[in-house]
């Protein structure tokens, strides 16, 4: 016996008056006492809210290169009355472009984590549900995408398809597949053996029945979850694709990963340029991996740290 | 164990099936015909004729695809559109100076992470754990290039007290053996030409190694917090062992394994960065090899490249996953 | 002068920002050189903390713990951690509960025992490797050469069980503590595994400390018996006293829940009323009155000494109403 026993056990759920309270709304307690979850919510409300409100937020339209004459050789436009933040080396306002890369980000990012989820789950609900052959195939397409690390993947696939944002978000949801693939199958594979399973077969359930009504609304949380750390990640892949040449082919394009590159070449006059980008996606990413954290920690509490 | 080999290859051979038959038909797909396609604006009559001996591109598609599997098979895994060099050659020409600074990356997360994430359990809660655990976040989220991008800026432009690109400097002269420029340099005994590679290698290692540091940080200490709590610890501490073996026999020896089991995935995080780290640094590796071919369109290298890939990670998997059988005894098949 | 002679013992762990919780009492028993002392009492009554509270092994963060621990004369809660180190494993030993838990899985048998034999006797290598050896033979481990190579999952319980046990006495210890040492076995095990650590221990000279909840092992193996309940004791005795004549209402409850062969069928178990959270503190009376069929106001006014001359000869209970003889 541990001292640990001897504390006692945890005072009864009358108590503290969550007894009767639905795995959802206990899980919303949790989360909403957990005080890294809710500055990583705030974080990424922030964030959406700049990205949906772009046109209102910003002094002026992106890309434009307007100001260029002012920009010479050797500086870069500092603060104004007219730019707060400056221009960028482009000759475009700076703030404007980094709202416009919140927008850019959470696009390409939402949507391509939308198609990785939904391609994935796809298989992973067949390779679980299904179990057999089928299962066989689907793992063994996952491993041909997992066999090169995900952002080779993603660079690769970005680059056989072409510059442009829609290759950039079929490359990142090519990496992404095979973790909601694996998600779900684990998930689906691990419920097949519970009691409540049999217990509906035996009520006479039909499979898909049991998989769609059940299984599925059961595996909600995790995916949930992954979801929101995916988007981290997903953050940083669009940056790093951009980064690297592969989205839209204008180099002075409003997109926080491109931004950077230019930035290199006036890194010692204007470091700024390298700074607010880099740093929008530092916090960006932050926000969405607090978030997942704290979600998974309130669907799925664990007593230790 | 020997099955686990087995069967690891015989799903590397699949794989490599699945990838080569993606690649077959994505070139097939392409508007226009092949040679056209992967030359793209190079392409004049006699390297779209080239181009067709060299794949087969005039032959039926199943005899084109055997043939493809043909070269494959014999380690040809086709040449650059622009230098005519095959890929197979640059790889290994470039490689070394990738391995180089992915051993130092992970030197560096490793000589770091594993004390930092010890000494962080065992002051839970103190300020050294809460400074850790919010910089291993930090870690994580901020991307390798920007922090390969800050470092230059900060570090080696601003303060100069490292170079900026390269791996090493041009005046010296130095001579290369295995590539590895470091090692040769110690070979060579031109110890000049080593310290200056080392010197090369400390920001681009730095920037490289973030994501590997925070990781491992982040597990040593979950991994270190667990087995504190485990009774084995309890038992050693009856035994009246000095509390130095303790740490080291029993506490840290057990928290190590989980840490180890991730260094297949680091392996996977220390390619990818490098594309990263070596285009920001201007490194001759296959970071940047690969860079340049999405630069200039080589499709060839790129898919070259991807084949090769394949077969680095899941030998280093495979290599990681059977050296976990010697650290773990209850994983060894008697 | 007593081996051990535990007095006043108190441990309260305290929770960050949170309540403080007592978990021993005011305990205060003694073991004699060579005796075997059993403490038994239900879950939660304090006898595991009391026996790590003895050999050192509380954490430290958030524990407080106050009295003395008298071993051999010198009171064990001032020594250093260092000081306590050098005595444990040599002058004192444990037995844990659990034995799937209690070894280090990456390290070999024989590992586990020459470390402890190296630490605290001079051996150089081939000899503790030895003594290890020998040790595991004389615990009943069959095979003891090969099996020092091995590892701990290559192992049963019940083995486990014994290489514990083997570790615990590799150093000629005077005091073993054994906590629970069989209540994770299986039951086939038990009583093997319980003979051969009675039998070593008093082929040794051993004292022990013997943990449990079961009444059965008690009359088994041990000489004197405390019966703990709360966090303190409620009751001393011989054990041949303690079953033919207990006194604390407690004692007659818990031997009275125990079936008898010789009932006549159909006769209803009696388990002791209530259950161990109606509770009254110690400060205030008799902490096992709300469950006690006699208790009166005598028993709620304040607190009760360990008290009995009456009783016999060792034999003391914490009762306002101790029971008659002969019930």
């Amino acid at each position: 016996m541990s001292a640990v026993d001897v504390l006692g056990t945890p005072a009864p759920a009358e108590a503290t008056g969550e007894a009767g309270a639905g795995p959802w709304l206990s899980a919303w307690r949790r989360l909403r006492r957990n005080p890294s979850g809710i500055v990583g919510a705030v974080i990424v409300l922030v964030f959406v809210l700049v990205a949906i409100a772009a046109p209102l937020l910003a002094p002026y339209r992106p890309a434009t290169s307007e100001w260029f004459g002012e920009v010479t050789p050797t500086t870069v436009p500092g603060p104004s009355d007219e730019h707060l933040l400056g221009l960028d080396s482009f000759g475009s306002d700076l703030l404007t472009q980094l709202i416009y890369g919140a927008r850019s980000s959470l696009v390409i990012g939402v949507v391509s984590t939308a198609i990785g989820l939904a391609a994935g789950a796809v298989l992973g609900i067949l390779a679980g549900g299904i179990g057999g052959k089928v299962d066989t195939i689907v793992m063994r397409v996952v491993d041909v995408l997992l066999s090169i690390p995900a952002l080779l993947l993603a660079v690769s696939v970005a680059a056989l398809l072409g510059r442009g944002s829609f290759s950039i978000m079929l490359a990142i949801s090519a990496a992404q597949v095979p973790i909601f693939a694996r998600l779900l199958r684990a998930s689906l594979l691990a419920q097949r053996g519970q009691d409540y399973v049999v217990a509906l077969r035996s009520l006479g359930l039909r499979q898909r029945r049991i998989v769609v009504g059940h299984m599925l609304p059961n595996s909600l949380g995790p995916v949930l979850v992954q979801a929101t750390l995916t988007l981290a990640t997903a953050v940083i892949e669009v940056a790093a694709l951009s980064f690297l040449g592969l989205g839209d082919p204008n180099p002075a394009v409003a997109e926080w990963g491109r931004m950077l590159v230019t930035a290199q070449d006036r890194l010692d006059q204007a470091p700024h340029l390298a700074l607010y980008p880099g740093i929008a996606i530092a916090i960006t990413a932050l926000g969405f991996t607090l978030l997942g954290e704290a979600l998974r920690e309130a669907l799925d509490p664990r007593s230790s740290r | 164990m020997l099955s686990l080999v087995v069967r690891r290859l015989g799903l590397l051979v699949v794989v490599l099936f699945g990838l080569s038959l993606l690649l077959f038909a994505w070139v097939r797909a392409l508007p226009g015909d092949p040679a056209r396609a992967l030359l793209g604006e190079k392409a004049t009559p006699a390297g779209i004729a080239a181009v067709n001996e060299r794949y087969g591109f005039d032959q039926p598609v199943w005899q084109q695809y055997l043939t493809y599997l043909g070269q494959i098979v014999r380690g040809d895994f086709g040449a650059s559109i622009n230098t005519g060099e095959p890929v197979v050659t640059t790889f290994f020409e470039r490689f070394p100076a990738t391995i180089e600074l992915s051993i130092a990356a992970l030197v560096l997360a490793i000589a770091l992470g594993i004390p930092l994430g010890y000494l962080a359990a065992r002051r839970r809660g103190g300020w050294l754990d809460n400074i850790v655990v919010g910089w291993s976040l930090l870690g994580v989220v901020v991307p390798v290039f920007f922090l390969a991008v800050i470092l230059k800026y900060a570090l080696a432009i601003q303060f100069g007290w490292f170079p900026t690109s390269g791996r090493q400097n041009a005046r010296i002269d130095a001579t290369h053996i295995t590539n590895f420029y470091v090692l040769d340099g110690l070979l060579t005994r031109e110890w000049d030409a080593s310290w200056d590679a080392l010197v090369h290698l400390v920001l681009p290692a730095l920037a490289l190694g973030s994501i590997p540091l925070a990781i491992i940080v982040r597990i040593t200490r979950a991994s270190v917090l667990d087995v504190l709590s485990d009774d084995h610890v309890r038992t050693a501490q009856a035994k009246g062992l000095p509390r130095g073996v303790i740490s080291r026999r029993h506490v840290l020896r057990n928290a190590l394994l989980p840490v180890s089991t991730t260094l297949g995935l680091q392996a996977g995080a220390l390619l990818s960065g490098a594309v990263l780290t070596e285009t920001v640094f201007s490194i001759n590796g296959i970071g940047s090899y690969l860079f340049d071919a999405v630069t200039q369109l080589d499709y060839p290298v790129l898919q070259g490249f991807i084949l090769f890939i394949a077969v680095v990670y899941a030998l280093v998997n495979l290599v990681v996953d059977v050296s976990y059988g010697f650290i773990d005894p209850r994983v060894r098949v008697s | 002068m007593s081996l051990l002679e535990v007095e006043d013992l108190r441990v309260r762990f305290s929770r960050k920002g949170g309540p403080t919780t007592t978990a021993v009492d005011g305990v205060s028993f003694s073991v004699d050189a060579g005796e075997v002392v059993g403490l038994v009492g239900e879950s939660g009554c304090g006898k595991s903390v009391t026996s790590l509270a003895v050999m050192g092994l509380l954490p430290r963060r958030g524990t407080t713990v106050t009295g003395s621990v008298r071993f051999d004369g010198t009171d064990l809660l001032t020594l250093s951690p260092g000081q306590l180190a050098r005595r444990r494993g040599s002058d004192l030993a444990m037995v844990f509960q659990d034995p799937m838990t209690s070894l280090n899985p990456v390290l070999t048998l024989g590992r586990q025992l020459t470390e402890v034999l190296r630490t605290h006797t001079g051996m150089n290598r081939s000899a503790a490797k030895k003594e290890a050896v020998e040790l595991l033979g004389r615990v009943g481990i069959p095979d003891p050469r090969r099996r020092a190579g091995e590892y701990p999952h290559q192992l049963s319980g019940g083995m486990r069980q014994r290489v514990l046990i083997a570790i615990a006495l590799a150093c000629t210890p005077r005091l073993i503590i054994a906590d629970e040492p069989t209540t994770a076995l299986d039951v086939t095990i038990q009583a093997q595994v319980l003979d051969l650590l009675t039998a070593l221990v008093r082929e040794s000279g051993t004292a022990m400390v013997l943990i449990t909840h079961d009444l059965g092992v008690v009359a088994g193996t041990c000489d004197r018996v405390n019966v703990l309940y709360a966090g303190r004791v409620v009751e001393q005795a011989g054990k041949r006293e303690l079953f033919a004549e207990p006194r604390h209402r407690y004692t007659t409850g818990l031997l009275n829940a125990v079936p008898r062969v010789d009932a006549p069928e159909g006769t209803a178990l009696q388990p002791v009323p209530g259950s161990v959270r109606d509770l009254l503190p110690w400060a205030q009376g008799c902490a096992f009155s709300p469950r006690c069929g006699v208790a009166d106001e005598g028993c709620r006014s304040g607190e009760i000494a360990l008290s009995g001359s009456e009783h016999g000869a060792g034999h003391r209970a914490r009762c306002v109403h101790p029971a008659e003889v002969g019930v």
